[in-house]
Formats: C-alpha cells, structure tokens, sequence
C-alpha cells in the first residue's frame, strides 16, 4: 500500500558524499531526463540502488502487514457479500506484497532477506497498519480512505525511473481502484444508515484522522531532503504536496456525508492549500519506533507464519537448483 | 498476547523461537508469460517462486490470472532465459537509412507508363 521515500539524516548526507564514475553517471542521468527507464542489469549509482531497495522493499512490506489488520474482520462481515469483497481485497494486498518483493529482488535483494529483516525490524513498513481495527467501520475507513491515501502515493511513483517498479505498480493501481469503490461504498452505506452505524463511522474516522495525516511523512520543513532523489526519478511529489492533493481528493467524500474530521482547524484556503492542526509529530515517531497499538502484533504474527511454515518451504527445497535474480 | 483478531489469540506463540532467522534457503524463480485471448501473442508478465514447473504454474494462476481474461500462461525457470547484455544496446542499431526495407519505396507505375508510350510510338 506504500513504500516512504522518506530520507534518514545518515542517507541523505551518503547520498551527497558518494562518489561515481562521472561518465557513467551522466549517461545514467540523461537516460532518466529524458524520461527513459532503468532495468535491472543498467548500470545505476550505488545510492540508487539502495534508496529503491529500501524503498519498494517498506512498499512490499506493508502491503503484507497491511492485510493484517482487515484479515480481522474477514470473519466477522455483516454479509456474505461484503465478506467476499474483503477476502478478494486482502487476496489482492498479498499478491502487491509479491509483485514488490519481485522487483526489489531484480536489484540484488532475496526474498528471504527481506522478509527477515522484517521480522528483526531492519525494514520498515507504513505506520499506518500499527493501529488496530477496532468496528467494521473502521474496515470502510481503511478501504476507502487509507488505500485512497495509497493510491495518491502509488500513481504518482508509478511515473518513476526504475523499469520493475512502475511496472509493479502500474498493475497494483489497477486493482486498487476496486478497493476503493468498495471502501467508498461500505462508508456511504455507513453513513446513510442507522444512528448506530453513523455513529461507529463517526468514530472511526476520528481514530485515523491523524495516522492518515501522518500517511505521507512528515512537513517538508522536516524531513532530510535529496535533490538526487527527486532528479534521479525516486521521490516524485513532496510529502506535503501528496498530502495536500489528499485532502483536496477525500474530505469533500467525507463532508458530503454530514461526517465530521476531529479537527476545527481543516479546511482548504484561498491559494488551494488544506490547513489542519498539527497531527502531533511526536506521536508518528513514537509509533514508527515500534510504540504503537499494534507493533508488536504485527511482527509476531509474520514471524510466526515465517517459522511455521518453514518446513514446508524446506521440504520442496531442490538443492540442486540454484537461486538467480529475476530478470525484470 | 490479546488480539482484536480471534485467529491471532489461538496462534501458539510460545512455539516460536526467538530471533532464528534463516538464509539461503529459499526457492528458485520462474519467469511468467501470459495470453489473454486465443490467437493473440502470450507476453511476459512477472516472476514467482517456486520449487516445481507445476507449483510455478499454480502460483502464477493466483498471481497473474486473478483478474480479466486469462486463456494460458507458461513459466520458465529464469535461469533458462538468455538475453542480450542490456548495455549492448547499439548492436540493434544499423543503417538509418533503410528505404529499401519501405513498401512504398517501390514504385513501379511510371517506369511501366514510360514502357507502354514507347511501346505505342514503335508501333
């Protein structure tokens, strides 16, 4: 569902350091101007390598975290139609997880390494799925509004440099858009219901607000900027750019309803930009550093998936084969 | 552990251990190329891991033929795919100059017209 291209202090300053090949780099960076891709045996600077791994490696990640928390509910829909939605869209979420990690992979990465570093909490995954799902309306809240969130973040990477990724991601958008008209209509029927189902909307939405603020990183004044990010086609929007067409795109979905955001201070200005309160900071680091509802949940629940089914894995094992990176 | 999730609360989580993470134990890729409609060409479309022809092909079908039409698919071990180097690109360019490769550039009707006049006057 979404892979940050956020920077930390230590990257930002390597990326700047890192010495290259000057004649290589340059016909790297035209191919990229001119709007070219990169594929997988192409010559690439060491620091692109490793910002696409880190980044569509968190992209992989959370799309298998990020089925946890709507698993949950898959037991307990309030119909079998609903419920068949909800599989279909978890289903999907894992095959994205598979598509990501094939792409991270054609750059030097294996599978088994990523998951690893996953469950010993090297790589990250977005903040977003550490908060749990509490009523069914937090299931619409999730389909309509965090994949909307996702989506906004997945086309515009989509447009990047690296050949596999916006292949992965040119199907994964595709697909998503079924979420969203589903999370879209789980919320409308919400809405239009019962005091009772109103209400649990209500409060759902209270309780993403800010992890959906919180979705596209932080200001722009704080995080580590790269220009090479944004010049090599990583990074291709802003954080706050991308959340404030966000805003633009959903809160006028919610307000239509007469559903209300916990937050006097939202609204859009004269020049187009969406005001808010600060979303408290604080709170997205304290969560991002493993502090959150449900951290712990969900990295127990991969790794016991990791560890129970390894002899299975083990057991179809030919030792006699032997791994090669994909082609593209 | 407590779970808003019942599936979570009945995983025995004492049976994990800690920290053990394996490497080099994982399965081998194959490539994966799709046809969506008889009679059309059956392209490439990703990767999936695997250990045998028939589980790629089973994996692949959850993988690439879950939406929209799907009429065949076929997987090869990446391993069995050769391929050009990609920074031997030029080796594809020749000549710019290709007009005899041109349908067009063949143009016959006047020389035939010509032919016919002279063939009238020595008449």
């Amino acid at each position: 569902m979404y892979g940050s291209t956020n920077l930390s202090e230590e990257d930002a300053k390597r990326m700047n350091t890192t010495v290259e090949d000057p004649e290589k780099l340059e016909a790297f960076e035209s191919r990229i101007a001119r709007g070219e891709k990169i594929e997988p045996q192409d010559w690439m600077p060491v620091e692109y390598r490793k910002q696409l791994i880190r980044m569509i490696e968190q992209h992989a990640h959370s799309e298998i975290v990020g089925a946890l928390p709507e698993g949950t509910w898959i037991t307990r829909a309030p119909n079998f139609r609903r419920k068949l939605a909800l599989i279909a869209k978890v289903q999907d979420e894992i095959g994205h997880g598979q598509l990501l990690y094939s792409a991270a992979e054609t750059l030097g990465k294996t599978r088994e390494q990523m998951l690893n570093d996953l469950i010993n909490g090297k790589s990250k995954y977005s903040n977003v799925f550490n908060y749990p799902a509490y009523t069914w309306a937090d299931i619409a809240v999730i389909g309509f509004l965090v994949d909307g969130a996702a989506i906004v973040n997945q086309v515009i990477n989509s447009k990047g440099s690296y050949g596999p990724y916006c292949r992965a991601l040119e199907r994964i958008c595709y697909e998503e858009s079924f979420h969203l008209k589903q999370g879209h209509d789980n919320v409308v029927y919400l809405a239009t219901g019962t005091k009772h189902q109103r209400a649990i909307l209500q409060d759902a939405i209270n309780r993403w607000y800010r992890p959906l603020l919180h979705f596209f990183g932080p200001t722009d004044k704080q995080s580590a900027h790269s220009e090479k990010l944004m010049k090599w086609k990583i990074k291709l929007a802003s954080n706050d750019d991308m959340r404030n067409q966000f805003l633009d795109q959903y809160v006028p979905k919610i307000w239509e309803l007469d559903i209300t955001f916990p937050d006097p201070n939202l609204r859009k200005n004269n020049d187009g930009i969406w005001e808010f309160s600060d979303p408290d900071w604080d709170e997205f680091k304290r969560v991002i550093n493993g502090d959150g509802p449900c951290n712990a949940e969900r990295i127990a629940v991969r790794k016991f998936a990791e560890e129970a089914g390894r002899w299975v894995r083990q057991a179809l094992i030919n030792p006699s084969e032997k791994y090669q990176v994909p082609l593209a | 552990m407590s779970s808003l999730d019942p599936r979570v609360n009945r995983l025995d989580f004492k049976k994990i251990t800690d920290g053990e993470t394996h490497t080099n134990s994982h399965l081998i890729t194959w490539e994966v190329f799709h046809q969506d409609k008889r009679g059309k060409q059956v392209i490439h479309v990703g990767i999936v891991h695997a250990p045998t022809p028939d589980m790629a092909l089973i994996l692949a079908k959850e993988q690439y033929a879950r939406r929209g039409k799907t009429t065949n698919l076929w997987v090869t071990k990446t391993s069995d795919v050769y391929t050009f180097a990609t920074e031997d690109e030029d080796i594809f360019e020749t000549t710019p100059e290709k007009h005899f490769r041109d349908p067009a550039y063949y143009k016959v009707r006047d020389r035939i017209e010509k032919f016919q006049k002279q063939q009238k006057q020595t008449v």
